[in-house]
């Protein structure tokens, strides 16, 4: 199976979180949007792990970092909206536009 | 040559554990008790006086073991620290500096000695002053500075204890300065020594440019080796001389010293017998060999001691006031020691210097004993105070036996070496004005003798003519002037003949001189014994028998007494001649200038500088401001702008982001 498809795959999945990320107005979703988008990137990472073995597995010890990153920040992620809904009863992004001067 | 003496020195300096190398602590001590005195005095037992007498007695210690060290054979000190470094490598260096030769160490004895008996009379005699603490913290500073400058190795540094001299006397002049009179005298000493003080100020600068150095040892050195010579040396020493005229009193700045008879009078005992007056032949001394090698500086210094010691002596002889007596006198006997020096009798100088530093304090400190007991300087006031005071009446006639040069008196001693070194010097022709010295010193000496006996007739014989009952003095002031009468009785025995010490002690620095030649004329010391008793017979048939005493002032002889009498019209002369047109015609043209010319500068540059500021106002305003305002309205403006872009929209910020990114990937890939 040629890698192309792996790659097609890969930003078919990424557009899709972008478009979770810039478009979606509830948090969660917005979370589960990043968590496509580096899933993504580690469809990418394995695939051409498997394409170059000489180097070794290198790929995917970096896919396995990005899971623990994308959990850590998932439980941030989540702690964060939990207490912006305790504190607004909302957890509509365009509401939260409390970053600006 | 400067590695030459730096060695030399080196070997000169004593082994460690000596006290020679610690003799700059004499003269920190006092300084140290002024400023005791000067801020815990007035709440310390005694006001203080303890400190004084304290601090100048371990000085008088410390001196005393040095100076039998020195005896001892050990050589002299000298001792430097850089002060400062001028102009890089080829520049100068000041040091810090220290001798402690005999010369030094005589002096040392001398100050100390001397300042620690006034210290102590002074307990007695200045008993109810209202400014007691203050008085002997001065006294304590004006020690000081006569030590620091005899201490010191080299000119500049010389010059800071010649300065400190000259201001410790200004307020001890002026003392009692709730009277004009004595205020005045106070400033004219300080002026008129003042004027000497310039003199010597050019000198030095004179001995540097020739010599490139202040150091006195060096100096000498080069005048001996000629390498300074011919007429800068003539004119450098000149005004060296001009600043020991000041100083020492000697004509025609002479006029300073009987006026300060206003201060305290164990005040005068000091100035005259210790600090301040001697300064001037010690700076003489100390750069004797620069003078030596200039045969001119060395006939003026003669010709100006004679005048000196004859004018003073003549003027002596028609005072009433006590203290002035003693004041001319001092004047004469410096002239005794500068003409010493000017026919090259140094060590003869200096022992005079020794001898008379004895029995001058001791009359002095009688003299206020006598004016503390009849509270007047007047000796129409005094008469037959010998039945009332008999410590004081015994010491003062030692002292004034001494003073006459009698045998076997520390005066006798040490005037027949003067007269006998003029002799020698005279008959060998080695200095031209040798024989004026000589015949001056001889009409002094029996001058000398008659204004003694003048005093002590007017004074202790008699009937008393003054008010209340006289009494003698507490023994806080008999006491000192029974150990300096022991001193005028013995010390002239450090100078006898043959074998006295003295001679080996001070010697000319750089070269073997003789020191002692008395008994180069047998019959010298014999006549000069015979003229002072002559001068006392005299005086006594005068003054006491009233013998061929006739109204002078109204005798043919009538004009020259009031020559005299006013003491040679010399203080009109300076008053009408000098400070009068300064202080009208020259007053008058510094003020006009003052009025027209600095006060036009002054008005001138305000107006400038107001003008100026109103500019700088102007330019404030509009420029700087514009600028200022003008940057906070931009960033505010663009800020105002920029405001826009910041939503607080999480969603618009990251669509930036991939836009961004997306675009650098398009041109990445594109390009």
């Amino acid at each position: 199976m040629p890698v192309t498809f792996f790659l097609i795959l890969s930003a078919l999945l990424f557009s899709i979180g972008i478009y979770g990320v810039l478009a979606r107005e509830h948090a969660v979703l917005v979370l589960l949007s990043i968590e496509l988008m580096l899933n993504a990137v580690n469809i990418n990472l394995i695939a051409f792990s498997a394409l170059f073995q000489e180097a070794g597995v290198s790929g995917q010890v970096f896919a396995l970092f990005v899971i623990a990153v994308a959990a850590a920040e998932v439980g941030v992620g989540l702690a964060i909206v939990i207490l912006i809904f305790r504190n607004r009863q909302s957890v509509n992004v365009d509401e939260m536009s409390l970053m600006k001067w | 040559m400067n590695n030459a003496l730096l060695a030399q020195a080196s070997e000169e300096i004593l082994t460690p554990g000596t006290v020679g190398g610690l003799m700059w602590l004499v003269p920190l001590l006092p300084f140290v008790a002024f400023f005791v005195i000067l801020f815990f005095g007035k709440r310390m037992p005694g006001k203080g006086h303890w400190v004084g007498i304290g601090a100048v007695g371990l000085g008088l210690l410390l001196s005393l073991v040095g100076f039998f060290e020195l005896a001892g054979g050990r050589g002299a000190v000298e001792r430097s620290w850089t002060w400062f470094e001028l102009g890089g490598t080829e520049g100068t260096t000041l040091e810090l500096g220290m001798t402690f030769d005999f010369l030094t160490a005589v002096m040392f004895v001398i100050v100390t000695a001397i300042s620690l008996l006034v210290q102590i009379y002074s307990t007695g005699y200045m008993h109810d002053d209202s400014r007691y603490s203050w008085f002997y913290a001065v006294l304590s500073l004006f020690t000081s500075s006569m030590l620091f400058l005899v201490l010191s190795n080299n000119l500049l540094q010389m010059f800071v204890g010649w300065e400190g001299v000259g201001v410790c006397s200004y307020f001890l002049i002026g003392h009692y300065w709730e009277e004009k009179e004595n205020s005045s005298a106070a400033m004219k000493a300080f002026i008129t020594t003042r004027i000497g003080d310039v003199g010597f100020l050019f000198g030095i600068f004179a001995l540097f440019t020739l010599g490139h150095t202040f150091n006195i040892a060096e100096l000498n050195h080069l005048a001996e080796e000629g390498e300074i010579a011919g007429t800068g040396l003539t004119v450098a020493a000149l005004l060296l001389f001009l600043g020991a005229v000041g100083k020492s009193a000697q004509f025609p700045l002479h006029v300073w010293l009987p006026d300060a008879m206003a201060g305290p009078t164990p005040v005068s005992a000091l100035i005259h017998a210790a600090t301040m007056v001697v300064a001037g032949i010690y700076l003489v001394g100390r750069m004797f060999v620069v003078f030596e090698h200039s045969g001119a500086a060395m006939n003026v210094i003669a010709i100006v001691a004679s005048i000196t010691m004859l004018i003073a002596a003549l003027l002596a002889l028609v005072q009433d006031d006590i203290k002035k007596v003693l004041a001319y006198s001092t004047i004469s006997q410096l002239g005794y020691m500068m003409a010493a020096l000017g026919v090259g009798a140094y060590t003869a100088a200096i022992f005079h210097m020794f001898t008379h530093a004895f029995f001058k304090a001791l009359l002095f400190l009688g003299a206020g004993s006598l004016i503390h007991a009849v509270h007047s300087n007047n000796m129409s006031d005094m008469g037959g105070l010998r039945k009332y005071m008999p410590h004081t009446f015994r010491t003062f006639i030692i002292g004034s036996l001494a003073l006459a040069g009698i045998f076997p008196f520390a005066g006798f001693f040490s005037k027949d070496e003067i007269v006998g070194e003029a002799l020698r010097a005279a008959n060998e022709g080695t200095r031209a004005t040798a024989w004026i010295v000589f015949i001056t010193a001889i009409v002094v000496a029996f001058l000398t003798a008659l204004y003694m006996t003048r005093v002590v007739v007017k004074t202790f014989w008699g009937d008393y003519r003054g008010h209340g009952h006289p009494h003698e003095s507490p023994g806080s002031m008999v006491t000192p002037l029974w150990v300096l009468a022991v001193g005028s009785l013995t010390v002239g025995f450090l100078g006898f003949p043959v074998i006295g010490p003295f001679k080996s002690w001070i010697t000319v620095p750089g070269h073997e001189q003789p020191g002692f030649s008395s008994f180069y004329n047998l019959i010298l010391p014999v006549a000069s014994v015979g003229i002072a008793a002559a001068g006392v017979a005299l005086g006594w048939q005068l003054f006491a028998r009233n013998r061929w005493r006739t109204d002078i002032v109204k005798s043919p002889f009538g004009w020259s007494y009031s020559f005299v009498q006013n003491k040679y019209y010399m203080d009109d002369f300076y008053l009408g001649g000098i400070v009068r047109p300064i202080q009208y015609r020259l007053s008058k043209g510094a003020y006009w200038i003052d009025q027209h010319v600095i006060d036009g500068i002054v008005n001138g540059s305000a107006r400038g500088s107001l003008a100026a500021s109103r500019g700088a106002y102007g330019i404030d305003q509009h420029v700087v401001d514009f600028a200022v305002n003008g940057a906070a309205g931009i960033t505010g403006w663009s800020g105002g702008l920029l405001r826009y872009v910041q939503t607080g929209h999480v969603q618009r910020y990251a669509a930036v982001l991939f836009a961004a990114i997306a675009l650098f990937v398009g041109l990445l890939a594109f390009t």
